[in-house]
């Protein structure tokens, strides 16, 4: 991965309608895209991913802020006059023109010797298997192969940037799978920054370099899968992306990369420093797969009662009633017959995994 | 439940009564067409009496060379006013889809259609005034006229199915064409024209077809001698009616029937796209 900026969103704001009407679609939203990266724009429907995609793309101008492409300000050119290219949800292709004239279109529009377009689309039909199709209309073809053709139209003319808005969504679930692999492999083969968005997490987790997770215009938290996974800022963050169970918890101790904190049911536990300035009572959030039932209730750092124990194959969810009345969430791997001897109603212990325990900023 | 939930659903064909009223309401409507159409191969000259098949009728319209001219005027007259016409209604079209939502929308949609909706003897009686004005002052007596009645009352016609094609096109082609380096001109040549193509041919058939049928605002504004076919055949009928007019009106008959059919296919393919 290379180091220099490719896209700087710089305090970029858009609203939009105005007086009673009034919008905020972004708010106040800073980040940098690195050159050669798979960067995604993760959050809920509304939350402003596609507005910023838009403004990249030009097809929106930014109400105040600033856009620079690999250091140039590009905020308010027209779309056709900026070197990023769109794979849009509903793929756009031209009905009126063949797979090859689609994939051509970007070349003819930049008045590029005929030879030149004719080579680029040969390459395009091979980088995504589809030579034997260059004569069909597009509506000839299914909707993985206009998916195909639709990335090889937005990569014939190489942009410095390409953007992908929800690609993947038409799609059913076994193809949208392998073309998740596919677009790892244009990315990596071609060097160009991808800039994918997203509101399902798992494709988020899957194909990224970095994630933006977004919500209400803002962007909330930028890291990688792991990142974002294992260490959420927000309770937002950890809550939209994989299952979570939030406690509270006293802050005890605060120390360099290290904090002590006192759980409810008042055993201590250790974890990271946390993101943000806190004391006091803390949000913590713990993954259900980061926590284990144990029958030795005086050890365990939580005890509650099962409510419920819900099997679904690989593993199996085991619902706690908290004394505080909140539930807990415990996921197990099923390994072999060695803990199914759990059922509804009985008392039970919860161990904590090391390095667990979250502290949120809000 | 499937069985019975269709039993109990209203339904319009199942009221007393319902045949009978559909099948009047088409002879109503072509009971005298057919007729018209029938005695238009009469070889008498009586409309009532019928005294066996022939072309005779046809033969003598087509020789006949008050109807030649009135039939070349009404065409020369079609063609120029669709195509004015779908020019004016393309622009009109673009300009009332292809834009930003600006305040006062709805009222120039309602202005393009006012012919739709103003009493077309009201118009008539209208460019009757306004044209013997500019007769007065310019002392010019052309076709010219006559040209731009018809231009005028063609619009919504042409307007139409121009506009309904603009709204069912996917707007993120021209955004994708945008993308892909097209300055806003060529975004227009290269996609939105070939798409909207169907619904301007579709849009100049219709604007033709109304255009050559005209009798009201023809009538008013026209100079002596400026018979198109269908005022040539009002006066003619204030005199002897012979079969000869059902022959002129079977054949206008025929002509809007194929344009009214190329517009439905043409209209078809827009939404197979």
């Amino acid at each position: 991965m290379g180091n220099t900026t490719s896209i700087a969103i710089n305090q970029v704001s858009k609203k939009f309608g105005h007086g009673k009407n009034l919008v905020l679609a972004l708010d106040d939203v800073s980040v940098e895209i690195e050159e050669n990266e798979f960067f995604t724009l993760l959050g809920p429907s509304g939350c402003g991913k596609t507005t910023l995609l838009r403004l990249i793309a030009g097809f929106e101008h930014p109400s105040s802020g600033h856009i620079q492409l690999h250091g140039e300000e590009i905020s308010h050119l027209p779309p056709f006059k900026r070197p990023v290219n769109t794979v849009f949800q509903s793929y756009a292709l031209f009905p009126h023109m063949t797979v090859a004239e689609n994939i051509g279109f970007g070349l003819t529009m930049q008045d590029k010797p005929t030879g030149e377009i004719a080579d680029t689309i040969n390459k395009m039909l091979q980088l995504v298997q589809m030579e034997d199709l260059r004569d069909r209309r597009t509506d000839q073809i299914s909707g993985g192969q206009q998916q195909r053709v639709a990335l090889a139209r937005a990569l014939a003319p190489r942009p410095r940037v390409l953007l992908l808005d929800e690609p993947l969504s038409a799609l059913d679930y076994k193809l949208r799978k392998g073309m998740q692999i596919e677009l790892k492999r244009l990315q990596h083969e071609t060097g160009i920054t991808f800039i994918f968005v997203t509101h399902d997490q798992e494709e988020a987790l899957t194909m990224s370099d970095r994630v933006a997770v977004m919500n209400n215009g803002r962007i909330l938290q930028v890291g990688s899968p792991h990142q974002i996974y294992n260490h959420p800022a927000e309770r937002f963050v950890a809550d939209f992306i994989g299952d979570t169970n939030f406690l509270t918890a006293e802050l005890l101790e605060c120390g360099e990369g290290e904090s002590l904190l006192k759980l409810p049911s008042g055993k201590t536990v250790r974890s990271g420093q946390p993101e943000a300035a806190v004391n006091g009572t803390v949000h913590i959030a713990i993954r259900p797969e980061q926590a284990s039932l144990t029958d030795d209730l005086i050890d365990a750092d939580l005890q509650g009662k099962i409510s419920n124990v819900v099997y679904s194959g690989s593993d199996t969810q085991y619902h706690i009633d908290l004394p505080d009345s909140e539930e807990f969430v415990v996921r197990m791997q099923n390994r072999g017959t060695l803990n199914v001897n759990w059922q509804a109603g009985q008392k039970i212990g919860v161990n904590i995994e090391s390095g667990a325990v979250q502290i949120l900023r809000n | 439940m499937n069985k019975m939930r269709r039993t109990n659903t209203f339904s319009v064909r199942k009221l007393p009564g319902f045949p009978a009223i559909a099948i009047l309401c088409f002879a109503m409507l072509y009971a005298p067409i057919v007729v018209l159409v029938g005695y238009s191969f009469n070889a008498g000259s009586s409309l009532a009496l019928w005294e066996g098949f022939s072309w005779h009728w046809y033969y003598a319209a087509w020789q006949n060379d008050q109807v030649q001219t009135a039939a070349l005027l009404s065409v020369v007259v079609a063609v120029q006013a669709s195509l004015y016409s779908t020019i004016l209604a393309t622009m009109a079209a673009l300009g009332t889809t292809r834009t930003r939502p600006y305040r006062g929308q709805t009222a120039i949609y309602t202005m393009i259609n006012q012919p739709l909706m103003v009493p077309e003897i009201v118009t008539a009686v209208a460019l009757l005034i306004c044209f013997a004005v500019i007769k007065q002052a310019t002392d010019y007596r052309g076709l010219i006229y006559l040209v731009l009645a018809h231009t005028a009352f063609c619009i919504p016609f042409a307007y139409l199915p121009i506009r309904a094609r603009l709204e069912d096109m996917d707007k993120s082609l021209e955004t994708a064409a945008a993308d892909l380096y097209a300055t806003p001109w060529r975004c227009f040549k290269k996609v939105t024209l070939p798409l909207m193509w169907p619904g301007i041919l579709a849009g100049a058939m219709l604007a033709f077809v109304i255009s050559l049928d005209d009798v009201v605002i023809t009538e008013f504004v026209k100079a002596p001698g400026q018979d198109t076919l269908p005022t040539y055949m009002l006066g003619q009928i204030r005199r002897a009616v012979t079969p000869e007019m059902n022959a002129i009106s079977t054949a206008l008959l025929a002509v809007s029937i194929i344009m009214v059919s190329l517009m439905f296919i043409l209209s078809r393919k827009k939404s197979r796209e």
